[in-house]
This record gives structure tokens, C-alpha cells and sequence, in this order.
């Protein structure tokens, strides 16, 4: 056990992976020379050389097809797609071949391809580089979604991911970059399941990503109001834990859902849509959400802020579960 | 002004120089079958027939070695076949039945044939580009010497990002691609010198560092020429290469297409350049085949085409509680 930031514990899983994995090789912008662009993989051209942590151009649709096409021909590729808000020039790519690929071959190939993403805002980037996509990934069938709330899932979500057949996208969130916790020194991440951060009784406070300090935040006010709630972390986002989900919510028959990405459409409404389906008897209240506001985020702080999930508003709508609607 | 017929003598022995023509003859027998069967209802979805462009998959297909990959499009029935899919496989795959070479999951636009290195059947233009390089560094980062991956596509890819990526990357990095433009003048229905600025496509590849070769894609000879000494100079090391196959498709774009944007006389024009008879034609003047030599190769196509057709017929359906089957890869796979 040793106390490091989430950056180093994605920066050890990334050494770990390819010093392990002889057919991975990281690929990206920037990746090399400049180090990383959250200084993740910093060290590692000198450790691995060129053809094994390669810089690319700005070219994300093609990169990332390129990753494709070199799992799909026997390699291991890391390609890191240096924010979610850049990804969209690539999804064709992802959608389209790497998550097609094998039910459309009649199950003559698999594409055993890691991506590697940063999402969320709250870091004043405004409006371009402050996505949340996380949910358009996780609509689409044969690729594997999972987000790295933790410093443990930082360091042990890679190798798992790694070792998977077919594709799968990890996001990371640059807002937890400079948190710091304890890390086991063996992390064997399970990147099926979702996990009970926190255990209650009283109400479910289910999250992912960015939004898991705040909900623990949240979770620790509650208690000194007298609440219990209980923190889900998602964890896995494709597919959804859905046993896990419904397990917390008929323990504790209340669920508030917070989601940094947009309201409509989004991650929270699916799992909503899960509790309803298969909990709606077990409910005490209907459930709630806590997402972003639906405006593009802004710049200035105070704007970010309010248009951004935070602890006073999960602790509001969780009291409003438990007390009733006149709390 | 379209050019005079392909003409002159053809160079190779008689192998090659029938096997070339088998080769086309069966991809013209099955597209018209499929066409047919496309009427009846037998084939569904889009179909994208190769008519008039056969002497393209033919002569570049055999430039290829067996270790070699293929990347095509959703015009892939010749590329399919010319790589050795058993013409039932297609055929099946057509009927949407579970002997189709994908299970009938992809149907006539995703052809996919692990032991003969064909990775599809892409139905997104220019989608294969930057999976073609990919295969080709994956090549080069296994040590793999002596692979090289051909990559199809038809012009109106060289409009799509993939495209500049894709040969700006293999270009970059060195990777042993053999980029071969189907170049059949229509996107669809949008001609080349409605959507590019710069028509002359090699003057594109050129410009990316990359060797560029134009050929006249209705001879098979032209084509299996720059075929073969595009992959040689990929093979040797050097760099990509982008092969430009001037080319022209008899029929519609697919079946829904009324063809409303060239004329009659244009495709009219065209057939005197029609890849098959120009070179049957050749190869008769110089005394390499007989007429009872053409019927004897075309009755083995017919037969083929009859045998694929009898073995889609007699082909099962994936049970639907398959339906999930493959979307990810089994544990232990």
C-alpha cells in the first residue's frame, strides 16, 4: 500500500501494460516526445522507443483506425484519444468497425483494442473541451465501456482491458488527476462489476466517473444530517452491472442518479430506466437525477459550477427521497 | 473522350493469360445471377455489382501472394471470390443464410474470409483505409517481412478524410499498403469532376510522398502490370503505394439506382471498352484461345454459378437464439 495520485496510478498501469504485454504499444497524440498531455505516459519513449509509444498526427480518425487494424492483425494497441471531445472525429471508426467487427464477420475476427479517453469538465477548458460522451460509447453493442473513478481503478483498470478479446474504451477524468489516495500494491480490478463505495441504508446515490468524489461528498453531509446513503459507483458503463444497480436500490429503495453528461438521453436515464423496470415495487419515492444543466459549459467558474453535478445539489435531491418533498 | 479499346498481345503464358480470363467470366456470371436472384427476391438489402469492372479485382488480385492481405468495399463480391471464397460462401451470405461466409450477418456488402486474409466487405466509404494500415503495421511491428495488405476502394473515398489520414500515415511510417483506386468515374450518382478540385488522383498520392501508378482499368493486362509492380515496390520495403485503375461500371450503382445522372450513349461508349470481349478478342488474334476454349471456360462459370446458387438454396438460417452469438469473443478464444 502506498499513497500516490490517480495520474501516477494510470502512469504505473501504463508502464505495467507495456512492460508485461510485449505486443502492446501505446499510440496517440503526443504521447512520446511531449511526454503525454497529462504527463501519463512521460518517461516511457525512452523505456519502450518509437515503435512502442507512437506519436501521431492530428489525425484521430485515422489513428484510431490504425489501432484497429493492428489488433484485428495480432498486436495489442493502446491508442489514447487525448480528450472525449476529440473523439468524435473518431467514431466512426470506433462504431463502426471496432464495435461491428466481429458480429458482422460471423465471428471470424475480434479487435482486441484498448482506447483510452479523458472526459468531464470542471477545470474552466469551456465548451469544446468539457464533453461528457460517455454514454454514446455505451450505447453501442460490442465494445466494453468503463471509467476510472478511483485511484485503484486508475492503477488496475489497463491490464484487465488489456486482456480482453475485444474493444474496450477507459475513461479517465483529468479532474481527479491531482487526487491522492492509498494504493494496494497488487490491484486486480474487475471491470464486469460495478462496486459499493460506500454502504447505506436509506438511499442510493448511483454514479460514475468525475462525479464519485462529490457523491462521496455528498454521502458524508447526509450522514451528518442523519441520512445513510449508500454511493454506487458504476464502474462499468457497457454493460451496466445491472444486478449490482438493482441489489443497492431494493436495499435501500431510493436512488438519486448523478451523471455530468446532459439530462436528455443520457447515462442516468438508462439507469433509471433499469430501476424502474426492475425495481419499481421496491421504491419508496421515484427516482431522481442529478445531471449537468443542459447548456453548453461555460468558461467562468461560477457558470461551470452551477451548470455542473455538485455535492449541495445530490444532498438536496437525496433529502428530498428520504424526507419527502417538503424537506 | 473515352479511349480505344485495350489492344495488342497479351504477354503471359496460357496459364495466366486464361486463368485471367476464367477469372473475370466467373465474376460476370455471378453478378448477373445475383442480379437476377436480386429480382426474384432471393437477395435483399443493397447490392453493388462489379459488372464492366471485373478486369480490375482480376489482374491486381493475382499481382497478390497468398500471404497477403485484402481490404475491400461494399463491391467486394469479385475481391471475394478471386481470393478463393468458394463462390457458395458468397452466394450464401447473399441468401442471408448461416453457410454464408459471415453467418449471413453482413450480406452482400460484408464479405469476410479469415483463411483467405480478407477483412471485408466495408460499407462506410474509405472505412478500410485506416484499417488496411493498420493491418500493415501490425505487419511490420510482428516482423512480418514479404506481406504486403491491397486495400480497394473506389474514387469517391479519395474525398473522405480516411483517405488523406490514412496514406499521409503509411506514407509517414513506412508501411507496406498497396492503395488500389477502383476509379469508375461516379460516386454514386456525382461525378469525379464535380467533387474533387484535383481530378488527376495520382497528383493527390504524389503528394503525400507516395509511388503513383495509373493504369487503364479495363485491361486486365494494364492492371496486373501496375499490380504487380505496385506490390513489388511495397514488398521491397520501400514505402506505400497508390495505384489509380481507370475503370467504368456497366450497371447502376446499386440496385435502387434509375441512373439518372449519365447518359445511355456514355455506358454505350464505354461497353466498346468492355474488359472481357476486348481481351477474349486479343487473346484470339494471337492464337491462344478458340472459340470452343471460351464456351468450355464459360460453362465451368455457369456450372460454378449454378452450384453456388443450389448450395445457398439448400443453406439454413442462424437460429434467432443465436442472435447475441459473437458480440463479444467467447472466454478462452
Amino acid at each position: 500500500m502506498s499513497r500516490i495520485s490517480y495520474r501516477e496510478a494510470l502512469r504505473l498501469a501504463l508502464r505495467d501494460a507495456l512492460a508485461r504485454e510485449p505486443r502492446a504499444f501505446l499510440i496517440g497524440e503526443d504521447v512520446g516526445k511531449y511526454g503525454g498531455t497529462y504527463a501519463v505516459s512521460k518517461g516511457m519513449l525512452d523505456e519502450f522507443g518509437p515503435e512502442r509509444v507512437r506519436d501521431t498526427p492530428l489525425s484521430e480518425l485515422g489513428f484510431t483506425g490504425i489501432g484497429i487494424g493492428a489488433a484485428i492483425g495480432g498486436m495489442r494497441p493502446i491508442v489514447e484519444i487525448m480528450t472525449v471531445n476529440f473523439s468524435l472525429l473518431a467514431l466512426d471508426q470506433i462504431v463502426n468497425t471496432a464495435a461491428l467487427y466481429r458480429h458482422m464477420s460471423g465471428g471470424q475476427f475480434s479487435v482486441p483494442l484498448v482506447i483510452r479517453t479523458s472526459s468531464g469538465a470542471g477545470r474552466q477548458l469551456a465548451a469544446q473541451h468539457s464533453h461528457s460522451f460517455e454514454a454514446w460509447f455505451a450505447h453501442v453493442p460490442g465494445i466494453r465501456v468503463v471509467a476510472a473513478a478511483s485511484i485503484e481503478d486508475a492503477r488496475g483498470m489497463l491490464w484487465p482491458a488489456l486482456l480482453d478479446p475485444d474493444p474496450v474504451i477507459v475513461f479517465e477524468y483529468p479532474a481527479l488527476f491531482n487526487m491522492e489516495g492509498e494504493c494496494p500494491d497488487a490491484v486486480a480490478v474487475d471491470i464486469r462489476s460495478a462496486k459499493v463505495r460506500r454502504e447505506g441504508a436509506q438511499v442510493s446515490l448511483i454514479t460514475y466517473g468525475a462525479s464519485l468524489p462529490k457523491t462521496l461528498e455528498a454521502a458524508e453531509q447526509l450522514a451528518r444530517e442523519g441520512i445513510d446513503a449508500e454511493v454506487l459507483d458504476l464502474r462499468v458503463l457497457r454493460p451496466l452491472d445491472e444486478a449490482a444497480l438493482l441489489a443497492s436500490v431494493r436495499k435501500t429503495r431510493r436512488a438519486v442518479v448523478i451523471d455530468e453528461s446532459w439530462r436528455s438521453g443520457g447515462l442516468a436515464a438508462e439507469v433509471m430506466a433499469r430501476i424502474i423496470e426492475g425495481a419499481f415495487y421496491d421504491l419508496d419515492a421515484p427516482p431522481a437525477r442529478v445531471c449537468s444543466e443542459e447548456v453548453p459549459v461555460p468558461y467562468a467558474k461560477h457558470l461551470e459550477d452551477a451548470a455542473l453535478p455538485q455535492a449541495g445539489k445530490i444532498v438536496a435531491a437525496a433529502e428530498r427521497l428520504v424526507r419527502g418533498a417538503g424537506a | 473522350m473515352i479511349a480505344p479499346p485495350p489492344s495488342g498481345p497479351v504477354p503471359y503464358a496460357e496459364e495466366l493469360a486464361l486463368g485471367l480470363l476464367a477469372d473475370m467470366l466467373r465474376v460476370r456470371r455471378l453478378e448477373e445471377k445475383s442480379a437476377e436472384l436480386y429480382g426474384a427476391g432471393k437477395i435483399r438489402g443493397f447490392l453493388h455489382l462489379y459488372v464492366g469492372e471485373e478486369a480490375v479485382a482480376a489482374g491486381a488480385i493475382r499481382a497478390l501472394e497468398p500471404q497477403d492481405n485484402v481490404v475491400a468495399t461494399y463491391r467486394e463480391h469479385a475481391h471475394a471470390l478471386l481470393r478463393g471464397m468458394p463462390m457458395g460462401a458468397i452466394m450464401a451470405e447473399m441468401y442471408g443464410k448461416q453457410e454464408g461466409c459471415s453467418r449471413g450477418r453482413g450480406g452482400s456488402m460484408h464479405l469476410f474470409d479469415a483463411s483467405t486474409r480478407l477483412y471485408g466487405g466495408n460499407a462506410i466509404v474509405g472505412g478500410g483505409l485506416p484499417l488496411a494500415a493498420g493491418l500493415a503495421l501490425a505487419d511490420r511491428l510482428r516482423q512480418r517481412a514479404g506481406r504486403v495488405t491491397a486495400c480497394f476502394f473506389g474514387e469517391g473515398a479519395v474525398a473522405e478524410g480516411a483517405f488523406h489520414e490514412s496514406m499521409n500515415l503509411a506514407a509517414l511510417w513506412r508501411l507496406p499498403v498497396l492503395f488500389c483506386c477502383e476509379n469508375n468515374l461516379y460516386a454514386m450518382g456525382t461525378a469525379l469532376e464535380r467533387s474533387e478540385s484535383q481530378t488527376d488522383l495520382c497528383v493527390k498520392a504524389a503528394a503525400f510522398g507516395v509511388h503513383a501508378i495509373k493504369a487503364d482499368g479495363m485491361d486486365v493486362v494494364a492492371v496486373h502490370e501496375a499490380a504487380a509492380r505496385g506490390r513489388a515496390q511495397v514488398a521491397a520495403g520501400d514505402r506505400p503505394c497508390f495505384i489509380e485503375f481507370l475503370t467504368y461500371r456497366f450497371r447502376a450503382h446499386s440496385m435502387f439506382d434509375p441512373e439518372l445522372y449519365r447518359d445511355k450513349a456514355e455506358v454505350a461508349q464505354w461497353k466498346t471498352r468492355g474488359p472481357i470481349h476486348t481481351y477474349s478478342a486479343r487473346l484470339k488474334a494471337q492464337g491462344m484461345l478458340t472459340e470452343e476454349r471460351f464456351l468450355e471456360i464459360e460453362r465451368a462459370a455457369q456450372e460454378e454459378v449454378a452450384q453456388a446458387v443450389a448450395f445457398a438454396e439448400a443453406g439454413t438460417w442462424e437460429p434467432v437464439a443465436d442472435l447475441a452469438r459473437d458480440l463479444h469473443t467467447p472466454e478462452g478464444q
